[in-house]
């Protein structure tokens, strides 16, 4: 395998992607309806610890082949429950989403570090998902190597954003996601309940953050830690600001910035001399300057963003 | 009626608390351990002895001198989650000064040094607050991405520029710096125990701290600001000079509380110093209803819970990781209680129900404007 440097990165950068590009794909649907999610991380994280178990548990086992789909099953359910709860707390209470989102964020934290020590201890390893390369595309000199060689997880995650793409603008639904994001209040004149649509949203994020979770422990690092999201619930928060609320503009972002990350690996393995922490810091400066360019694509963005809705006040 | 609110707001926070408690249990259920032993151990196991006790505080100074700060921001209108990484800027500042002075007298070496910690604080949050005052870059997410950023900074530091010479020596390579020298070290409170004189610093601050918001100008801008930033536009006052300056103000008390921790604990700067203070102190700062009469106890509180779960990991072997189940769900009750605790309308529903329940008639109902 001596294709160049440029396309190790490309093939490692694509399925690094994917765990951000759920997530904020998500997210996307989060914030289109209003709600600011910034508990994506904890869901992620107890995503990834929910996609890990059964497989760690049915490793070796007669049901061991069902391990990994049990483990997106269970990571999604909790997604959605707890997409559910942040809902109750930032539209029945209207609370206010970003303190209520670093909540749910020590929770995930919490929940998922309390029950790795306790069931599992230490880190192990997984199968995990092994690719699978799609049969005559994997075949194309380098470019199939890139593209079509990898986990069918990573398949379908770029296959859901032009899907979310048709779900936010050609579907009612989508239409009603938009406009309580927007003009809540023109849609709730209009009989749309403002409040179901962001409880429908929050769930449909928190299912697919807490995917983007069990990629990263299935998938991608087929083993969990307790820093295993390192904070990548909270870039996919920030590249729903850089990608314009849009899927596509959400999908170069994520790419944008694995293959950042691929690229540093590179480097590092490449033998250039270059402090590990400052490479590791990267991404995180990578996520401010990008959001303090992005500034003004915020005009843009879903007006009543973060904003609560109550139908008894005028605001 | 005022007797009421003050039990209505009580009740408010109770079913919050219970709330949280309950969700925790469910965790510890989850894990086959005992939810009522448990909890039992985390608040009667520290007050078995006097190191318990004082360990108590030892927790609460730091808790006190965040949540300050994270409640001067929250009140000018500004969210800092940054404060576990500009408590780490404070400790290397303060550490730096320390140790390249070890022969200044103390009386002017450990002012300097918990200067130093306030100066690297407020530098590292001076960076979210302009990137949000001039850039609008929303400030939760760039302090969480400064907490990533500062963290490995940190660990840089001590594993190279300010790593014991001594380490590299034996060849352990531990990423710890040299021991401060005596004229930095906060003196002990109680000898035999943890507790220092940093206690007295965090009591002093939160007045101060109350002073300067509830009865200078100055504190009276940045709450204005906080409050309605429209009107105190009109009314004449820079809203993002005065977004700054809170920010600036919180990183300055979160990097005093690790120079505090650092001259007055470990002695040392250690990996995992700050060991989620930052964190903790929000919740301690929401606790407290972001006043320093109601901090000051809420840290207590809270160092009680953080001493308590160490003893419960290892007596009972339940995670220490469970403070922060905890943590994370009384956050989330907290912020959902709010829309019950400024809300007269629902307040006024709960005194015809109480009234009622209570056979007392009390015609003249009245309760504060809308909020």
């Amino acid at each position: 395998m001596t294709h160049g440097f440029a396309y190790n990165v490309l093939s490692l950068g694509v399925p690094f992607s994917v765990a951000l590009l759920l997530a904020s794909l998500g997210e996307m649907f989060n914030q289109r309806a209003g709600v600011f999610n910034l508990g994506c991380e904890g869901i992620m994280c107890i995503g990834a610890f929910l996609g890990f178990l059964p497989a760690y548990f049915l490793k070796g086992g007669a049901m061991a082949g069902y391990g990994n789909l049990l483990g997106f099953v269970l990571a999604m359910a909790a997604g959605v429950l707890l997409g559910l709860l942040f809902a109750l707390v930032t539209v029945t209470f209207r609370a206010e989403q970003g303190i209520a989102g670093i909540g749910l964020q020590m929770l995930g934290w919490g929940v998922a570090g309390t029950l790795f020590r306790h069931f599992i201890g230490g880190v192990t390893g997984v199968d995990g998902v092994a690719s699978w390369a799609i049969p005559g595309l994997s075949r194309i000199p380098w470019v199939g190597g890139i593209l079509f060689n990898h986990n069918p997880v990573v398949y379908l995650a770029f296959a859901l954003v032009p899907a979310s793409w048709y779900l936010l603008f050609k579907t009612p639904w989508g239409l009603k996601v938009r406009a309580a994001g927007t003009e809540p209040r023109a849609a709730d004149s209009m009989g749309i309940n403002v409040n179901r649509v962001r409880y429908q949203a929050l769930m449909l994020g928190g299912a697919m953050a807490g995917m983007g979770g069990a990629y990263l422990s299935l998938c991608q690092a087929k083993m969990f830690a307790d820093d295993l999201v390192a904070g990548r619930g909270f870039i996919a928060v920030a590249l729903v600001y850089f990608g314009r609320w849009s899927p596509w503009g959400i999908m170069g972002g994520a790419l944008l910035f694995s293959l950042a990350q691929s690229l540093q690996l590179a480097i590092q393995v490449g033998g250039i001399k270059f402090p590990y922490e400052f490479a590791v810091m990267l991404p995180y400066v990578l996520v401010i300057l990008v959001l303090a360019v992005a500034r003004k694509a915020r005009m843009r963005g879903p007006s009543h963003l973060g904003i609560p809705y109550n139908r008894e006040m005028r605001y | 009626m005022n007797k009421f609110k003050l039990a209505y707001g009580f009740t408010i926070i109770l079913i919050a608390t219970l709330a949280a408690a309950g969700a925790a249990a469910l965790v510890l259920k989850a894990i086959g351990a005992d939810p009522w032993a448990t909890f039992v151990t985390i608040f009667t196991g520290p007050f078995q002895d006097v190191f318990g006790i004082t360990e108590i505080l030892v927790r609460a100074v730091p808790l006190t001198l965040v949540a300050l700060g994270i409640a001067i921001a929250f009140r000018s209108g500004i969210i800092n989650i940054g404060a576990e990484g500009q408590m780490l800027m404070g400790i290397l500042a303060a550490t730096g000064m320390a140790i390249s002075f070890p022969l200044w007298p103390k009386a002017v070496l450990l002012p300097m040094v918990i200067l130093a910690g306030a100066v690297g604080g407020g530098l590292w949050a001076s960076i979210a607050g302009s990137l949000r005052a001039y850039l609008g870059v929303n400030e939760i997410l760039s302090t969480v991405m400064l907490n990533y950023i500062a963290v490995q900074f940190y660990t840089f530091f001590l594993r190279g520029p300010m790593i014991d010479p001594a380490e590299l020596e034996t060849g352990s390579g531990t990423p710890q710096s040299v021991r401060l020298p005596e004229s930095a070290i906060l003196s002990k409170l109680v000898p035999g125990t943890r507790l220092h004189t940093g206690l007295i610093l965090a009591l002093v601050l939160a007045v101060v701290v109350y002073f300067f918001l509830w009865h200078t100008t100055w504190g009276f801008r940045l709450r204005a600001a906080g409050a309605e930033p429209k009107a105190a536009r009109y009314a004449g006052i820079h809203v993002e000079r005065s977004l700054v300056t809170a920010m600036v103000l919180s990183g300055v008390f979160a990097g005093i509380a690790g120079a505090v921790e650092v001259s007055g604990v470990h002695h040392r700067a250690i990996e995992a110093i700050s060991s989620g203070y930052g964190f903790a102190g929000i919740v301690v700062a929401l606790f407290g209803a972001l006043h320093p009469a109601g901090i000051i106890p809420a840290a207590v509180f809270f160092g009680l819970l953080l001493v308590g779960a160490d003893m419960t990991q290892r007596s009972a072997g339940v995670p220490a990781n469970m403070i922060l189940v905890l943590q994370g769900v009384l956050i989330l009750a907290i912020v959902s209680a709010k829309m019950y605790l400024n809300n007269a309308y629902a307040q006024e529903r709960a005194y015809r129900l109480f009234t009622r329940l209570t056979g007392k008639s009390d015609a003249t109902v009245k309760t504060g404007g809308q909020s």
